[in-house]
């Protein structure tokens, strides 16, 4: 079951967080200022951020009045619902193609974990007998060529690369071309990290995204956005550039095992309607788990 | 962050009621003050020392005697800078060397703060100061991290221990300290892998190396970007392992970098380095002031409001605030302002130092030469252009470039500076209308 998987990736999170939400859920039969205050405080240092924390907790006080709900645990469960409503009814999967080739573009900021989240997507679509193909697009960071070579000789794709310092947008070019001789299933293109505020590198990215639209229609199938869920109010921010830079189609929201809550998430989907695809929960290679909203709401509000 | 970017915008409008009642009440105080809290929280500071913060901040205001002030919203300002900077600490602080070297330095931090590219920026760093430096590849777990290590240390030119990957991290820092001692190195520092502060395991390694190697500074790498759990993170890795410093990475984005209150106020210990960029220079001290104004996103603008009040003569700076006010700064003024300027100081610095200008002048190149152009330029307009330089069409354009010598788009960047300029000043303007505004005789 995916929710006791999340249940084991967000098991530490919830100690803080939901030893919060049990006593005010059992500690309060009323929903008095003291209440509502105290679930604004949970929200926000769940990295919602304090003005959508405000909106949500207000738009709960207003249903709650509106429904007549005097109950605690009845009001915890409609703001569940609203943030389920916000993530996303539908379980949003990876576009793979059913025929032909699926390229996956990679972006993201310094050190959110994208190489070794495309080591995990690559094992995981090897398990589903994939073809895949690594593209070694950072070719700024020393040593990271290595790194995701690493990946792809564990888990059994080929790679192809340049030396350090070439053109990310010819490395995704002949990874491409080598996708398609070699008739792979999935092609993705690691980049290299690199902050939204840099104007050059977001344009060396789009460059990369033009050369995989030009040599392959409809690609790519899936921009990927990795975010570290220890993020702040900043991957606001993030998603907006790289959004507008390479229209970004799904995030990965990485580090869940650690005491973060990645609920920067939540402002992200509302305002940019970007959803989240999957979640990391780990180091491990299987590790990495298809993000549903139902059970990020529970596994989040759940004693 | 765009929602908040401002906080002056957001007291001047907390406090816009005031002035008819000419008196600051508790309430009042406390609106503000509420805006401080959003700003900071969205800042990503945390909520606990945000709570805390604005308690001890209305005690305060409420001490001080606002109501004297000329603008309440300056003043408030004013008291959240020096309460953030004091709470950074007050001065800069840098790692001690050891009197008996090598100084043995371990960094230590999450997955993906940036650890190896800062262990050799600050390797570099001290490089500089001509100490013979060593690097130690204590990351045995992520694939290629020894290989980054040891590319960034060929770049540098700096010697790096490595074991491989199948020895144990604690084996390594031993052995490169023992190599260290013995070719004579002044500072070893070693790099170790990124983990969780949750993982009792990877934590004990970092206890146990620290037995046995016995650095003289640990420092936690924090990512700039970091939220809320900043604070849990410095709390562990402090209560754990105990920390020498704090060294913030990334800090060239645009992250308010709020996660530097929360962990210097957890754990007491000083920010004591800065990471600013791509490049292996990009290191700087750490200076709280600066910071506590970047979180507020305000700029360094008291600095500036004293730089402007040494610079520039009454009259003319009283003739500036009715211009600013009545939003009819020309090209003369312009032209005034930057003979003034000349006496402040370098541009690059003034432009840092003004909120929100970072960005927005990254894009207008400011040096010596091309201000003596922009003199050119300004002076071969007529009376009329320089009032309103509206009426400059294609052809006055070719005329005014020729008559300066220099080229159509200089001038056309030159308009366009002046443009933004004059944005700019509106801004500034609508900041101290209604009240007098002696304090900011004129930014330009």
């Amino acid at each position: 079951m995916i929710i006791d998987y999340l249940k084991k990736g967000l098991a530490k999170t919830r100690v803080g967080f939901v030893g919060k939400i049990e006593e005010l859920v059992t500690g309060y039969k009323k929903l008095d200022d003291e209440f509502f205050e105290e679930l604004e405080e949970i929200l926000i240092q769940a990295d919602i951020g304090a003005v959508t924390s405000m909106e949500l907790v207000k738009k709960l006080q207003e249903e709650a009045h509106e429904q007549k709900i005097d109950d605690s645990s009845e009001a915890i469960g409609l703001l569940k619902k609203q943030i389920e409503s916000i993530m996303g009814h539908d379980q949003p999967h990876l576009n793979i193609q059913e025929d032909g080739l699926t390229v996956i573009l990679v972006v993201g900021v310094n050190g959110t974990g994208k190489t070794t989240s495309i080591g995990k997507i690559t094992y995981n679509l090897r398990q589903q007998g994939k073809k895949v193909v690594l593209a070694a697009g950072d070719t700024f960071r020393a040593a990271a060529t290595e790194q995701l070579e690493s990946w792809a000789e564990d888990v059994g794709a080929s790679i192809v690369k340049q030396n350090e310092g070439a053109d990310p947008a010819a490395v995704a070019y002949d990874a491409l071309q080598s996708a398609k001789a070699k008739k792979a299933d999935v092609l993705i293109v690691d980049t290299a990290g690199r902050l939204h505020t840099k104007v050059n590198l977001m344009e060396e990215i789009k460059k990369i995204k033009r050369v995989l639209e030009r040599e392959y229609p409809g690609a790519p199938h899936e921009t990927l956005l990795v975010v570290d869920a220890t993020t702040g109010q900043n991957a606001i921010e993030q998603a907006k550039l790289f959004n507008k830079a390479t229209g970004v189609t799904g995030i990965v929201l990485t580090k869940l095992d650690g005491s973060a809550k990645g609920g920067i998430v939540i402002p992200i989907a509302d305002r940019l309607e970007i959803p989240v695809k999957l979640i990391g929960i780990g180091e491990g290679k299987e590790d990495l788990r298809p993000f549903c909203p139902k059970d990020y709401a529970d596994t989040l509000f759940s004693k | 962050m765009a929602i908040f970017s401002n906080l002056t915008e957001k007291l001047q409008h907390a406090f816009a009621g005031l002035r008819k009642k000419g008196k600051l009440s508790e309430d009042d105080i406390k609106a503000a003050l509420k805006e401080v809290q959003i700003a900071l929280l969205e800042a990503d500071v945390n909520y606990k020392v945000v709570k805390k913060f604005i308690k001890d901040l209305r005690e305060k205001a409420i001490g001080k005697d606002i109501l004297e002030s000329l603008t309440p919203a300056q003043q408030v300002i004013k008291l959240v800078n020096e309460e953030l900077t004091n709470l950074m600490g007050k001065e800069k602080s840098s790692i001690m060397l050891a009197s008996n070297p090598p100084t043995i330095i371990m960094m230590c931090g999450l997955q993906g703060a940036g650890k190896s590219t800062t262990c050799a920026k600050l390797a570099n760093f001290y490089k500089k100061q001509n100490k013979k430096v060593m690097l130690a590849a204590c990351d045995v777990y992520r694939p290629a991290a020894i290989k980054q290590l040891q590319v960034l240390g060929e770049s540098l030119d700096i010697p790096v221990f490595t074991l491989g990957e199948n020895v144990d991290p604690v084996g390594i820092a031993k052995g490169a300290v023992e190599k260290a001692r013995k070719s004579a190195m002044d500072i070893i520092i070693i790099d170790t892998a990124g983990r969780l502060h949750l993982d009792e395991q990877m934590m004990n390694e970092l206890v146990e190396m620290k037995k046995v190697v016995h650095p003289h500074e640990i420092l936690l790498a924090v990512d700039a970007m970091t939220g809320q759990d900043a604070l849990n993170v410095a709390e562990s890795f402090d209560n754990q392992l105990g920390i020498d410093g704090i060294l913030m990475t990334k800090m060239d984005g645009d992250a308010r970098g709020g996660a530097a209150i929360s962990a210097k106020a957890v754990t007491g210990k000083p920010i004591k380095f800065l990471g600013t960029g791509e490049k292996i220079t990009d290191l700087e001290v750490f200076h709280p002031e600066r910071m506590a104004s970047r979180i507020l996103g305000m700029g360094d603008v008291l600095t500036l409001i004293e730089k402007a009040q040494e610079n520039f003569d009454e009259k003319k700076a009283k003739e500036l605030e009715e211009k600013l006010r009545n939003s009819t700064f020309t090209l003369d003024d312009f032209l005034d302002q930057m003979d003034s300027m000349k006496g402040m100081g370098s541009m690059e610095d003034l432009m840092g130092m003004i909120p929100g200008m970072n960005k927005q002048m990254k894009n207008l190149q400011v040096d010596e030469k091309q201000m003596a152009h922009n003199k050119a330029i300004i002076q071969s307009m007529t009376k009329d252009e320089r009032k309103d330089p509206q009426i400059i069409n294609a052809n006055r354009r070719k005329r005014i470039a020729m008559g300066s010598g220099t080229n159509v788009q200089r001038v056309n960047v030159l308009l366009k500076q002046f443009k933004e300029t004059q944005k700019m000043m509106k801004r500034i303007g609508q900041m101290g209308k209604g009240g007098k505004m002696p304090k900011i005789p004129g930014l330009f």
